[in-house]
């Protein structure tokens, strides 16, 4: 009887195999695939009008930190796309801390809200997605531009008599990452709260902790997949960000994905577009492989 | 007996709902309750007779309406819960997830800014209180429900509250799992000397356990008193209807102590004096059963439930109604007996009572 049940077993699971076949082919496909090609092309020389010219070259690399001289032919340090992946950075960790600070009291009063009432709110949140991140970041440029809503209602209202420049800015570019991100924020911040046994934070106050404490102790270590899901979600959309700079910054800050989008168009060099977003990738993975340990780590610890 | 001090203390406490666009419900209408010291106070009632309501303003989750509540003397209704030496074991436990069971037990300490060896020492007298010391390092999810309970006793009882509230903590448990944690609160209320405040709707748990209960319904406190009290001198239909099984029998008084029943004969009966047409209590098992001529009551047998220890007979009074009683099968005549004998009931002297209502 076990023999029989074994064999039954091992062709239930030959059958099972196909079944995970579609994902494998979506993954391979649609994962995979574009990944190799980036990969290799960042290997290549780059041909004059687009494209790539089969030779290896591991000049696409070399030229993240260093330019070639055009007269001697001698490599030189040049600091341009350090600086340019460091101002992302910088955005994308100011964007995830503004993200949370603002999305978690609003996710909070989400979750408390009357369970009849919650599907409104997360309807509301969502409404942003219905239309066009272009449109919606062309909105904020008329908002805030030099003859935008802002500036003619303080000038109007006599608080001053020169616009304000806000637009093609720091500021511009890290409000419109803000406003583009919050809802991915708030989202898993929410399904996290609201799954939260609130009796807990009873249990909390109960046993003496006053709101501070039971929000440090109690809510936020409860609250931390939602939080980990949050800051992933927001962050590393936020270091590849590619319409809202360009529109909000006017060309004048450029954030990472500008740059790459820059090198297969007008700068015409596809094998440095690819090496400078497998960068890019590489970063994100390895600073990931460490938050996600650091984190779970600390969680089994209590 | 010496006098005793009341822990807590409540005085017209009303806690009214006002939902929208409907009637204000009154969860506690005007309740008025002393609470001794260490004493296992049980309220008792239906679901939505108030008790929990009332538990959650003495642990201060809630805030009265009206009136005032007050811990040995201090009124304490508008106090944060966490300002309250109160601490509460939660229906469904409430443990923290992602603590172990020894930080759960000392999260309370841990807010009270005790110092950690005293908390150390605490957390692991605790786990031997409640013979838990082998998990103490596990999480929560990692253990039973009755081990959780345990936890959560433990935990409410760590800080030294002045009070334990304990909201139905046991209905969770599988009926043999809840025998052994009544026998284990008992010795616990007994061991620590903590005043315990005990919600339940199970009558036999509230019997069992309690040194007084108060019986709820509709937001009102209906009767206070002994196990002993609460079943033998009911003192309204509802309580009598609701603590175990009760024939009521319509009678008029006739003078102090008598009532002339419906059913025939006039029989003594204790309890207030008042006059007219009344309602009188009888439980089963102080009924029973003999020949027609011995009788009180004439009947005819419509009915017989066997029980294994003993028989419930549903027999039919000379005004129609059905009046049960219940007969050990220790072999006497009323073995012998089946549907449509005539027979008579006795009541034994002195247990039917006059209800107020």
């Amino acid at each position: 009887m076990a023999i029989l049940a074994s064999t039954a077993d091992t062709q239930n699971a030959k059958r099972n195999r196909w079944l995970s076949a579609p994902a494998l082919i979506s993954i391979v496909i649609f994962g995979i695939l574009p990944l190799l090609v980036i990969l290799v092309y960042s290997f290549l020389k780059p041909a004059p009008y687009g494209g790539v010219v089969w030779k290896f070259s591991t000049e696409a690399y070399s030229s993240f930190l260093f330019q070639r001289d055009i007269f001697d032919d001698t490599l030189q340090f040049t600091p341009d796309y350090l600086i340019i992946y460091a101002r992302s950075i910088g955005f994308a960790i100011f964007t995830t801390v503004v993200c949370l600070l603002l999305g978690f009291p609003t996710a909070y009063f989400m979750a408390t809200r009357p369970p009849e009432q919650r599907n409104w709110w997360v309807l509301l949140i969502t409404i942003p997605f219905w239309s066009n991140l272009l449109v919606r970041t062309l909105a904020i440029m008329f908002i805030i531009r030099d003859e935008g809503l802002i500036n003619h209602i303080l000038i109007w209202a006599g608080v001053i008599d020169k616009p304000i420049v806000m637009l093609y800015t720091n500021f511009s570019i890290m409000l419109g990452l803000l406003y583009s991100f919050l809802p991915f924020m708030v989202l898993p911040l929410y399904s996290s709260l609201e799954k939260m046994d609130f009796r807990l934070v009873e249990a909390g106050f109960d046993l003496y902790a006053d709101k501070r404490a039971v929000l440090w102790r109690i809510i936020i270590p409860l609250a931390k997949p939602g939080i980990i899901a949050g800051c992933l979600l927001v962050f590393i959309p936020a270091l590849g960000a590619y319409v809202t700079p360009l529109i909000l910054g006017g060309g004048l800050h450029l954030m990472i994905g500008d740059l790459i989008a820059q090198q297969f168009g007008s700068g015409r060099n596809w094998p440095q577009g690819s090496a400078l977003a497998l960068i890019l990738m590489a970063g994100v993975l390895i600073s990931l492989f460490f938050y996600v340990r650091n984190t779970t780590g600390k969680m089994h610890h209590g | 007996m010496k006098p005793k001090k009341a822990a807590i203390e409540a005085r017209g406490v009303s806690r009214v709902f006002a939902a929208k666009g409907q009637h204000a419900v009154a969860a506690l209408d005007d309740v008025s309750v002393t609470i001794h010291e260490n004493e296992f106070f049980t309220l008792l009632g239906p679901s939505g007779c108030g008790k929990t309501t009332l538990l959650r303003l003495i642990a201060g989750f809630d805030f009265p309406t009206s009136g005032e509540i007050c811990l040995y003397g201090e009124d304490i209704a508008m106090l944060p819960p966490f300002k309250r030496p109160v601490n509460t074991v939660f229906q469904n436990y409430a443990l923290f997830p992602h603590m172990t069971v020894a930080q759960n037990i000392g999260f309370g300490l841990e807010m009270l800014g005790k110092p950690r060896a005293e908390i150390d020492a605490r957390v692991f007298e605790m786990l031997k209180l409640v013979r838990m010391e082998d998990l103490a390092l596990r999480k929560t999810s990692q253990i039973s429900g009755g081990q959780q309970q345990r936890v959560a006793l433990a935990r409410a009882l760590a800080p030294k509250p002045k009070v334990l509230l304990l909201d139905e903590p046991l209905s969770a448990l599988d009926y043999k799992l809840r025998k052994d944690m009544q026998i284990e609160l008992k010795r616990l209320q007994h061991e620590t000397g903590i005043t315990f405040i005990f919600v339940t709707h199970d009558q036999e748990e509230a019997l069992t356990m309690s040194d007084r209960i108060a019986v709820m319904s509709k937001g009102k406190i209906l009767q206070v008193g002994s196990p002993h009290q609460i079943y033998d001198e009911p003192s309204v239909r509802f309580v009598a209807n609701f603590i175990g099984e009760t024939n009521f029998l319509n009678g008029v008084v006739t003078k102090n102590g008598r009532v002339k029943l419906a059913a025939g004969p006039e029989i003594e009966a204790a309890g207030s004096s008042s006059s007219g047409s009344v309602t009188v209590v009888v439980r089963p098992e102080h009924a029973s059963l003999t020949s027609l001529a011995k009788g009180q009551l004439k009947a005819v047998v419509s009915n017989i439930v066997y029980f294994g220890t003993d028989t419930h007979f549903h027999v039919t009074l000379a005004d129609g109604a059905v009046f049960m009683v219940r007969q050990q099968n220790s072999g006497g005549a009323a073995a012998k007996l089946s549907q449509g004998d005539k027979v008579g009931v006795l009541i034994a002297a002195g247990t039917a009572r006059i209800l107020q209502d």
